[in-house]
């Protein structure tokens, strides 16, 4: 604890660079997913091919995953990016199409008998339709990533897990506690925001 | 590049077949060890609806912890090497269990639970031969993702002197040799895909057959 105090500044900073790799790492994430899973949710086919993989690349150890990515991308942070999106890619692809699917049938023929185009059908009634969905897919996603930049430092990507390696390495046990409690205090805080987001929009979908 | 990892196998093969030996038994203990709390603790809780939305919430919040954060913090409380990490893996590998065994339990048709009490049927036996097998692919399930989480954990218990596979990918990064990570990143990699491939088969050979969806 006297430890976290005196070298708050350095805990900050990591953490920090945790947030800005994590959240970098949820946007290309979900850039990719979004159009695969408005895909997938139309055609079983696609739907069965991505998931199968993204599925595989879920299954792959993240310190293997991120060893294997050093000879296309070496050391640092671009590699443990790419890991996190392929990590973060099944929840999302999963819970997009799932949420689209979800929407119910009537509502699109309504939409479609008011006059709507296929596009105006998609950004105006299905996305707001399957918002609390794709948000819980969100969390998932953003817990995972926050956990695979933990291991991202052995490769030099910065962030909490920075914090954890010194400790070890210096027999340090303060550092270990410091790095290891924000991570945790930073996944826990994250997940408890989506959640609270998701609520939030499955009542206002009811009312 | 893959030859070199051949020949780095066969020179080290021993040590080798020993990083895989703890690397099976540290994530097959903590499995084992997992289950057998999560599961009873699991079925005690989904009797009780109040025990149960306690256990699941915090089973959630476990859910969330970064491994590595978990598996950093038995150093400082536990010291390095097997035990250690057996502890963590143990812990990381709960959550899943827990929150399906409730899950699977509570899911079952409370009409199919009533029948079998109209035919006579003791809580006893209602558990055993109704309520477990029809929340048997619930539970198998979570113990997928918990055998695939731990298997991915125990790369990571190198760091603290857990032994495993990881040792090969710790070592070769450092050094940067290419051979050496290979031999480390693809057995266990096979190992993960291996297991989530053969629990997926054995939960539908699990699953009772009027619950078979084809």
């Amino acid at each position: 604890m006297n430890w976290l105090i005196r070298n708050w500044d350095q805990v900050a900073v990591a953490l920090g660079q945790h947030i800005n790799i994590s959240l970098t790492a949820l946007a290309i994430s979900f850039a990719i997913a979004l159009p695969i899973g408005i895909w997938a949710a139309r055609n079983p086919r696609v739907y069965a091919i991505s998931i199968g993989v993204a599925g595989f690349l879920y299954t792959i150890p993240t310190l293997a995953f991120l060893a294997l990515l050093i000879p296309i991308a070496g050391l640092g942070r671009t590699n443990a990016i790419i890991a996190m999106v392929a990590f973060a890619l099944l929840a999302l692809i999963r819970n997009v199409a799932t949420g689209l699917r979800e929407v119910p049938a009537e509502v699109i023929d309504a939409a479609r008998g008011m006059g709507m185009s296929a596009r105006q059908l998609l950004w105006r009634v299905e996305l707001p339709l399957a918002l609390p969905v794709i948000v819980a897919g969100l969390r998932i996603a953003a817990v995972t990533i926050i956990s695979v930049t933990v291991v991202g430092a052995y490769i030099n990507a910065g962030g909490l897990g920075t914090l954890i390696f010194n400790g070890i390495a210096g027999d340090h046990a303060p550092k270990i506690w410091a790095g290891a409690l924000t991570a945790c205090a930073l996944a826990v805080a994250v997940d408890g925001a989506f959640a609270y987001a998701e609520r939030r929009l499955q009542r206002y979908r009811a009312a | 590049m893959l030859s070199d990892t051949w020949i780095y196998l066969l020179a080290h093969s021993a040590q080798f077949a020993n990083a895989l030996a703890v690397h099976v038994a540290l994530s097959a203990a903590a499995l084992a060890i997992a289950s057998a709390i999560a599961i009873p603790a699991g079925i005690a809780a989904a009797r009780r609806p109040a025990f149960a939305l306690a256990a699941v919430s915090t089973a959630n919040i476990g859910r969330t912890l970064p491994s590595l954060a978990v598996l950093a913090l038995a150093m400082p409380l536990l010291g390095t090497g097997f035990a250690p990490s057996l502890f963590a893996l143990t812990l990381l590998a709960l959550p899943p269990l827990l929150i399906n065994t409730v899950a699977g339990l509570r899911g079952v048709d409370p009409d199919i639970v009533d029948a079998a009490r109209g035919m006579g049927m003791t809580a006893r036996t209602i558990l055993r031969q109704v309520e477990l097998p029809l929340a048997m692919p619930v539970i198998f399930a979570g113990l997928r993702t918990a055998a695939v989480q731990v298997i991915s954990g125990a790369v990571l218990a190198a760091f603290i002197g857990g032994g495993g596979l990881g040792d090969f990918i710790t070592a070769g990064i450092a050094m940067m040799a290419w051979p050496q990570i290979l031999v480390g990143a693809i057995p266990v990699t096979l190992l993960s895909l291996g297991t989530d491939f053969a629990f997926g088969r054995l939960q539908r050979r699990l699953t009772p057959a009027g619950l078979r969806a084809s």
